[in-house]
């Protein structure tokens, strides 16, 4: 369960210093008046959309990080073999970095209201990111074909598990891109758009941290990290 | 009262809060059924969480009638107790006092208490509603499926939530039971990001959090703990859905079931109790913390003095809510872990106890000497103070591997865990239900059944439970639906089992005529008026009651003051409105 503990202590740590900015030592019952405290008066408000889907992606990195957890909680049994990573995993990574890339493109080209560009970046992240989809499919069916089923051995079967849930993730954003894209084809007033540009390409980066995590974990080069580093502490 | 500015900071003018743009229904369907409005969605919670509530009360009282009298209803059968039982704890844990807490009172009281039109996500909001719904139907629809509900216990341990010798093991019961938490856990999460982002983005001007009610921060933070927790039961159960479904070995190992080879191999249980603790735990505290906040409401406002310890009582709630997470493993000494680890998790356990000692102190401060009004809400209140100590003195002895590994599997444990989690959040409830359902509906709820709701309650609380803690001690095991003739047991239990049954009978009688007082006041109710409580929070100050859509009139209100100004010397009242914004002196509602 370490990494799931690590995982929270880092939204602790978030949690503690906005807290600290929150003047949790004010004294209410002595305050009375309009007044408000500095942060609340200067602080610039954020759309609750942003806030919104950051803490749903703090939902997100808490699931990936359990699934971790359960991961390296059954690696530690003796039986354990570790399950031949499809290479195709290469070819996949480097698409949804490509996504990333192209949708950090929409933002700016959206900052800056070049219409053009936005199509095309939007288009591009999303073609990306179902070759994306569609090579995790196919090294699916290369596991398959040499014999790994999801109920072969437990190492499989996370390996079909976690990547099944990254690629549901991948496909409930696509929804969400799609109507962006829609929307950009359209040409519906800017403000509106510039959001979603923005909320997709958050979601996008966010998804290929946790695939980059994700993909450590499953070549194990996560786990020899781990090891060195229990090394070192002992 | 001394009106000071905090040091630095002189009259900057608040920010302001920007107008949101309501969905304003058309229809009778998108007004009272689709609709997006966080208070009719509040009553949607909180009908559909009482009603499938009841269904848990009656399997309670099935379960009651086998252990008091074994053998009398043949329909019981062994196989029937263990769904019951099940059944039983799942509903009530979560469906019935995670959704009231969150999804109902935290969406009625969040946008209200924070001075918001509504919740930032209108939409979501709606969709939260009826994916929980859609779950408890699913979980109903167990009850018919072929083999009915499962049997695994509400823990739904594996192996033997999924074997053959398990009620609705190799049935639909448990496939439905995991569907059913998964979509609840959908819908939670889409709720849950709306209280969470209501409370940090629309708190009207001058709502700073540090003047928010208690109730508000205690939902908040429940809510966040749970928003990290529910998805390690999601996790849990979709890696039980595998193991099930396409037999994938997550959490089962190699073993003979019916004298064949299970097509399992290697799996490790004990993940799935470190994960199902990972939630259940925190769990614990995500239906305390609402409890433990809508409690400081209801005791400042009927005593007539402001909380003790606000600052404190913050902190307090805050603290526990990290320090949930680090004490899962409490609920597994029995399952064989190394001692050190014990040691570490009893310490953390104990160490839970220092927050919520503080907030009990300042519970007991608060009344002191303060103007105590016996009403209702009060007397709902005290009742669970009284019961939240004695529930909690108990939690100390099973906080203890040594104490916990005894007693583990006895009735004490059940008896503990109702003290504490059953009876006290539950006494909340109904103090929260007379207090808000004033506002809610605009009529008191009347007071002679109220009054025999709360002593037949309360009394028959105590009448069930503690005798239960005595059987317990003498060693009686719990998930045993019948005792048969065991040597260590005297005669005494079974004459016990009996009367706690029949108390048992009688409390769920009392929560008949409860329900039976919401529906009856309805219409016959005494006229409540905008503030029969002279409460000083939001909620109070609304441009009607009920609320219209939009909470407030054509301004949302500007906030001037914390929200416990009982009582302030020199002022004409003995309570100041958050709004009012005259000094204490002048104060109070013309």
């Amino acid at each position: 369960m370490s990494v799931i503990l690590v995982f929270l202590a880092l939204i602790t740590a978030i949690a503690g210093w906005w807290l600290s900015r929150q003047r949790l030592m004010s004294k209410p019952w002595l305050e009375v008046g309009p007044v408000t405290a500095f942060p609340e008066t200067e602080a610039p408000i954020m759309h609750p959309a942003k806030i919104g889907l950051g803490v749903f992606l703090a939902v997100v990195g808490a699931l990936f990080a359990l699934m971790i957890s359960a991961y390296f909680m059954r690696m530690v049994y003796a039986d354990w073999q570790a399950a031949p990573v499809p290479q195709l995993l290469w070819l996949n990574t480097a698409m949804l970095v490509l996504a990333s890339v192209a949708l950090q493109c929409a933002v700016v080209a959206a900052h800056k209201g070049q219409r053009d560009n936005l199509r095309l970046a939007l288009l591009a992240g999303a073609l990306t990111s179902t070759v994306f989809l569609g090579g995790q499919l196919l090294a699916w069916r290369d596991l398959a074909a040499q014999g790994y089923f999801a109920t072969e051995n437990p190492a499989v079967s996370f390996f079909y598990l976690i990547t099944a849930m990254h690629g549901l993730h991948i496909i409930g954003g696509l929804v969400a891109l799609g109507r962006t894209n829609v929307r950009a084809w359209r040409g519906e007033s800017s403000a509106h758009l510039v959001l979603s540009t923005e909320l997709c390409a958050m979601y996008w980066h966010v998804l290929l941290i946790v695939w980059l995590v994700l993909f450590a974990v499953l070549m194990g080069w996560a786990a020899d990290f781990i090891d060195i580093c229990r090394r070192l502490l002992s | 009262m001394v009106d000071v500015t905090p040091h630095g900071a002189d009259l900057i003018p608040p920010a302001e809060v920007g107008e949101m743009d309501l969905y304003h229904p058309h229809s009778w369907w998108t007004k009272y059924v689709f609709s997006q409005d966080a208070k009719v969605i509040a009553i949607q919670y909180s009908g559909t969480a009482m009603a499938i509530g009841l269904v848990a009360l009656v399997l309670s009282w099935l379960m009651r009638l086998q252990l008091g009298f074994p053998g009398t209803f043949d329909f019981i059968t062994p196989e029937a107790y263990y769904q019951f039982m099940t059944m039983h704890g799942m509903i009530m844990v979560i469906y019935l006092l995670t959704a009231l807490f969150l999804g109902g009172f935290g969406n009625y009281l969040i946008p209200l208490m924070v001075g918001a039109r509504d919740m930032v996500f209108p939409y979501v909001n709606m969709l939260s509603y009826w994916i929980y719904l859609v779950a408890v139907l699913v979980l109903v629809s167990s009850f018919f499926a072929p083999g009915g509900p499962t049997g695994a216990g509400w823990t739904l341990y594996p192996p033997q939530a999924i074997t053959s010798g398990t009620p609705g093991g190799q049935d639909w019961g448990i496939i439905l039971m995991l569907v059913s938490l998964i979509l609840f856990i959908i819908g939670f999460t889409m709720g849950g990001l709306n209280y969470v982002v209501t409370v940090l983005q629309a708190r009207t001007r001058g709502m700073t959090l540090m003047r928010m009610p208690l109730t508000v921060w205690g939902i908040f933070t429940a809510t966040v703990m749970a928003l990290l927790a529910f998805p390690a039961l999601f996790v849990a159960c979709v890696m039980m859905l595998f193991d099930r479904i396409i037999g994938s070995s997550f959490f089962m190992p190699a073993m003979v079931e019916m004298g064949e080879q299970s097509p399992h191999n290697g799996g490790s249980p004990i993940m799935f109790q470190h994960l199902f603790w990972f939630f259940g735990h925190p769990e614990v505290y995500i239906v305390a913390l609402p409890a433990f906040g809508i409690v400081s409401d209801l005791i400042s406002t009927h005593a007539r003095k402001n909380i003790f310890g606000y600052r404190m009582m913050v902190w307090a709630i805050v603290g526990i809510g990290a320090l949930s997470f680090v004490v899962w493993a409490h609920h597994m000494y029995v399952s064989g872990m190394h001692p050190y680890f014990g040691f570490f998790f009893a310490t953390t356990t104990l160490i839970i106890a220092v927050p919520t000692a503080i907030k009990v102190y300042n519970w007991v401060l608060t009344l002191w000497r303060g103007d105590i009004h016996l009403t209702l809400p009060m007397l709902f209140a005290l009742a669970f103070i009284v019961t939240f100590v004695n529930g909690g003195l108990t939690g100390l002895f099973l906080g203890n591997v040594v104490v916990d590994v005894p007693l583990s599997d006895t009735m004490f444990v059940v008896a503990h865990f109702h003290m504490v989690m059953g009876v006290a959040p539950i006494m909340v409830v109904f103090g929260a239900i007379y207090h808000w359902y004033p506002k809610i509906i605009g009529r008191m709820l009347n007071e002679a059944m109220g009054r025999f709701h709360f002593w037949v309650t309360f009394v028959g609380a105590y009448l069930i439970f503690f005798p239960m803690h005595y059987v317990g001690l003498v060693g009686v095991p719990r998930r045993y639906p019948e005792l048969g003739d065991t040597a260590f047991i005297p005669p005494s239990v079974h004459t016990l089992n009996e009367f706690i049954t029949i108390a048992a009978l009688t409390v769920g009688f009392a929560q008949m005529v409860f329900l039976f007082n919401l529906f009856w006041s309805l219409r016959n109710g005494k006229d409540a008026g905008d503030n029969p409580w002279r409460a000083t929070s939001l909620e109070w100050q609304t441009a009607g009651t009920p609320p219209p859509h939009g909470n407030f009139g054509k301004e949302l209100p500007v906030v001037y003051r914390w929200a416990y100004d009982y009582s302030v010397p020199g002022a004409p009242e003995d309570f100041i409105p958050q709004n009012d914004p005259r000094p204490a002196t002048q104060g109070g509602p013309a």
